[in-house]
């Protein structure tokens, strides 16, 4: 194999705790050339940002390398990354961008501060290189807004901001680790695109950590799957797609290709809807006190069993949205009626004994934030049972939640847990079971899948498409996802800034948009056709390089 | 085999060999407690009981702790005098606490006009000097236990309200709030059985820092004459006491009462850092 810029070999690190120890790599061998992109996919806990950190030299202090070495160009840096490399040689991009900037310090003296850590200008030689750093990362206004503070920046500005300290010293390599996670699709597409010509423009080597596989496949030259720890697969995207060898593999692409544009969708659309509506808004209103308006003049309607999907990027007031229909604010303006009858006139807090509420419930984004920390997955998932249902004996109880968790997939034996104790899918199943448990009419689902890695997101729709075929449930379905939305949803509403852009039918909005906005959003889903490999890999580099 | 033990040990138990100094803080603290119960039976002399020869005895076999200017057991009345400052101290923390934090996790939950009608309030009470309102507080309502447990009660109210408040508002927008909502709880039982359990922990620590203070300010205020007067044994009066025959060499009646309440503040102290270790349900397995 040819030697790379940057070569891991066999590489083991271990954490040790009190009494027991964790193997979070077990050999793992990667081989970054130059000028390449090396995507490294797994699920969480697969090992693949323990392995980031290794070379950076940042593993925590319970962790050790305990075999293997790490070589960048013909420096061993396995036992420590010198300072002098670390930042100007190898530099990092970070998951959260917000996080990984200094609150305190504006983001021009944050960026000087790395210049002079590795060279010695004077001044305004650095203020020179730190405009055309922020330039060449496309920051909008450099010479007016370079003096911000990291929190007056979206979090797509803020990781410009990260790329940008990254590459203030022109690195050979830069490790991004899942930098794109928790930005909305336009913004994702912005600085992966960026990414990308900063690394072909400079001949920069990456590697591109991510859960992801359509992103690594459309972005990268080569790809490595890891699992618990090892390498499983490694290979070209357009070979990794279309003869994957490694059954992990496999499952990864499944995944990732059910939410593929040519998948029929699963749901007839027999839906009437002519039938009276089982929610109706009309001219929805809500500014919150510090003077944004959020929700502006919305109206819509669900039919019974049919599932409405609600796209928006972030702040587009699609999470208002759903909590004025689940009850939990009061609108300023507008009406809300279910089946027929008005509720949005009764009062959030007042909504609790109201006759509908067991039949709106919803599903929140982040499944593990939404259980109380002090209750069992049973407790979490019998409370709405003994507040709202008929009244139950113990036995009949444990029975129906019992029932609840078999529906969602969830084994008896994981009732008894405490949230901090089951994993992210876990969680979102327990959400899951909470909210059908009372048998509700509209189930909202708020990004339910937001959190979780790719294989359990397609677990939890598959999921909760069996549930509303078994249930007859309507669904609200708020996503930025478009490619979610099309799996589960009948019909969808486009909102930006607070206003309905388009509403229509899934397959005619993704057919033919009508709204530039539409179309915009469905330019920036990841690409990749693993019916037409050669095409995908020659367009994607295209599409991604103009 | 640490798996091999620690598969039968409670989760207390296991809890208290990964962290020695709260075992040793809660047996500690523990002792004291029953030794305080049980004073009136272990005592070997009536702390009351004056025997004018045997005044200001150095200590020996007969008296472990020696004795005073009026021949009273110092030992005997130390114990006597645990009693005393821990029921005012335990009293007072627990009045303080449940007003409190019922007041702050209301405020916290509710928001609005009584949240901030409350924050100035406490911003009023805490602005005051609290061992100087302390001890206008006894003065005015006059010297007696009760008023002494009344004025450690209300000079802590504030910090209860503030952390109930604090930790109910930050959690109030949360997903498993707002989801207790659509389980059709209502508002008083979202605060008090989804939102306050949350907040124990928080509350405890408080709690148990604040139990080493109040004996510190009843031992204070009696130190200076409020509150609690002379012949009834308490550690504050016997330091202000003995403080006078330090000049002669008379160690003994300052060191012991003033040691043992070092020690008891400490031990509540220690305790409440690891309680907090305890009570995080993170850190159970």
């Amino acid at each position: 194999m040819m030697r790379g810029i940057l070569d891991i070999d066999a590489l083991n690190v271990r954490f040790t705790g009190r009494n027991s120890h964790f193997d979070a790599l077990r050999g793992v061998s990667l081989s970054l050339e130059q000028g390449r992109i090396l995507g490294v996919v797994g699920e969480s806990g697969s090992g693949k940002s323990v392995t980031g950190l290794s070379v950076m030299g940042l593993l925590p202090q319970q962790a050790s390398i305990t075999g293997g070495r790490i070589r960048f160009r013909d420096q061993d840096i396995t036992a420590r990354t010198p300072r002098h490399l670390r930042g100007a040689s190898i530099a990092m991009v970070f998951q959260n961008p917000h996080a990984a900037l200094n609150p305190t310090r504006r983001i021009c003296d944050q960026l000087s501060d790395v210049i002079q850590a590795h060279e010695s200008l004077d001044r305004g030689a650095i203020r020179q290189r730190v405009i055309h750093l922020l330039e060449s990362v496309n920051f909008p206004d450099v010479s007016r807004r370079m003096g911000v503070y990291p929190h007056e920046l979206s979090g797509g500005l803020c990781q410009r901001v990260m790329i940008a300290m990254a590459i203030a010293c022109s690195p050979s390599v830069i490790i991004a680790d899942e930098p794109t996670t928790g930005l909305d699709v336009l913004t994702q597409k912005a600085v992966m695109d960026l990414l990308f010509r900063l690394s072909r423009e400079r001949a920069m080597s990456m590697m591109l950590i991510t859960h992801d596989l359509g992103l690594a496949a459309q972005y990268c030259d080569s790809i490595a799957v890891m699992q618990k720890g090892t390498v499983v697969e490694s290979g070209s995207p357009a070979n990794i797609f279309s003869n994957p060898q490694h059954a992990y593999t496999q499952r990864l692409i499944e995944a990732c290709t059910t939410m593929h544009p040519a998948q029929p969708h699963p749901a007839g659309k027999t839906t009437s809807r002519k039938r009276r509506p089982l929610l109706e808004v009309s001219n929805l209103r809500k500014r919150y006190a510090n003077g944004h308006l959020a929700v502006d003049d919305v109206s819509f309607t669900i039919a019974p069993g049919e599932s409405l999907g609600l796209i928006g990027e972030s702040g587009s007031g699609k999470s208002t949205l759903s909590r004025l229909v689940g009850r939990l604010l009061d609108p300023d303006d507008g009406a809300i009626s279910f089946e027929g009858r008005s509720i949005g006139t009764i009062g959030a807090h007042d909504f609790f004994r109201a006759e509908q509420r067991p039949h709106i419930q919803l599903v929140f984004q982040d499944a593990a934030g939404s259980l109380n920390p002090r209750f069992t997955a049973f407790d979490s998932i019998a409370d709405p049972v003994r507040r709202l249902g008929p009244a139950r004996d113990p036995g009949a109880l444990r029975h129906h939640v019992e029932k609840c968790a078999a529906d969602v997939g969830l084994a008896p034996a994981l009732l008894d847990r405490y949230p901090h104790q089951l994993s992210g899918g876990q969680c979102a199943r327990v959400g899951i079971a909470r909210a059908i448990s009372v048998d509700p009419k509209l189930l909202i689902l708020d990004e339910p899948t937001a959190a979780l890695d790719v294989l359990a997101q397609s677990e939890i729709l598959a999921l909760l498409e069996r549930l509303r075929r078994e249930k007859g449930m309507s669904y609200l379905f708020v996503s930025h996802d478009l490619h979610i939305v099309r799996m589960i949803c009948d019909r969808m509403v486009i909102l930006q800034n607070g206003k309905i852009v388009e509403t229509g039918n899934c397959e005619e909005v993704f057919q033919n948009p009508r709204a530039p906005y539409t179309a915009q959003l469905l330019a920036a889903i990841p690409h990749f056709r693993p019916a037409s490999q050669e095409a995908a890999a020659a367009t994607g580099t295209e599409f991604a390089g103009s | 085999m640490p798996s091999l033990t620690a598969r039968w040990m409670s989760p207390a138990a296991r809890f208290f060999s990964h962290s020695p100094t709260t075992g040793i803080a809660a047996g500690a603290t523990l002792m004291l407690a029953f030794l305080a119960l049980t004073a009136p039976w272990i005592s070997p002399y009536d702390p009351l009981a004056s025997d004018v020869p045997h005044a200001l005895q150095a200590p020996g076999p007969h008296h472990w702790f020696g004795t005073d200017e009026l021949g009273r057991d110092v030992l005997s009345r130390v114990l006597a005098a645990g009693r005393l400052d821990l029921a005012i101290a335990v009293s007072a923390v627990g009045l303080s606490l449940a007003a409190g934090v019922t007041v702050g996790c209301f405020c916290g939950y509710l928001g609005g006009r009584l949240d901030r009608l409350v924050g100035r309030v406490v911003d009023v009470l805490t602005a005051f000097p609290l061992f100087v309102l302390a001890m206008a507080l006894v003065a005015a309502l006059g010297n007696s236990v009760e008023n002494l447990i009344y004025a450690t009660a209300i000079i802590n109210f504030p910090f209860y309200i503030r952390v109930a408040r604090a930790e109910v508002a930050a959690r109030r927008h949360l997903g498993w709030v707002e989801a207790a909502h659509l389980s059709g709880n209502s508002t008083p039982r979202i605060v008090i059985s989804f939102l306050l359990p949350n907040i124990l922990p928080t509350v405890a620590i408080q709690a148990s820092l604040n139990l080493g203070w109040a004996i510190l300010n009843a031992a204070g205020l009696s130190f200076l004459g409020l509150g609690i007067t002379v012949p009834t044994p308490e550690w504050g009066v016997m330091v202000a006491n003995g403080a006078h025959f330090m000049s002669s060499g008379r160690w003994w009646l300052v060191l012991f009462p003033g040691s043992v309440l070092m020690l008891t503040i400490l031990c509540f102290n220690l305790l409440g850092d690891g309680l907090r270790d305890l009570l995080d349900p993170r850190t159970r397995t």
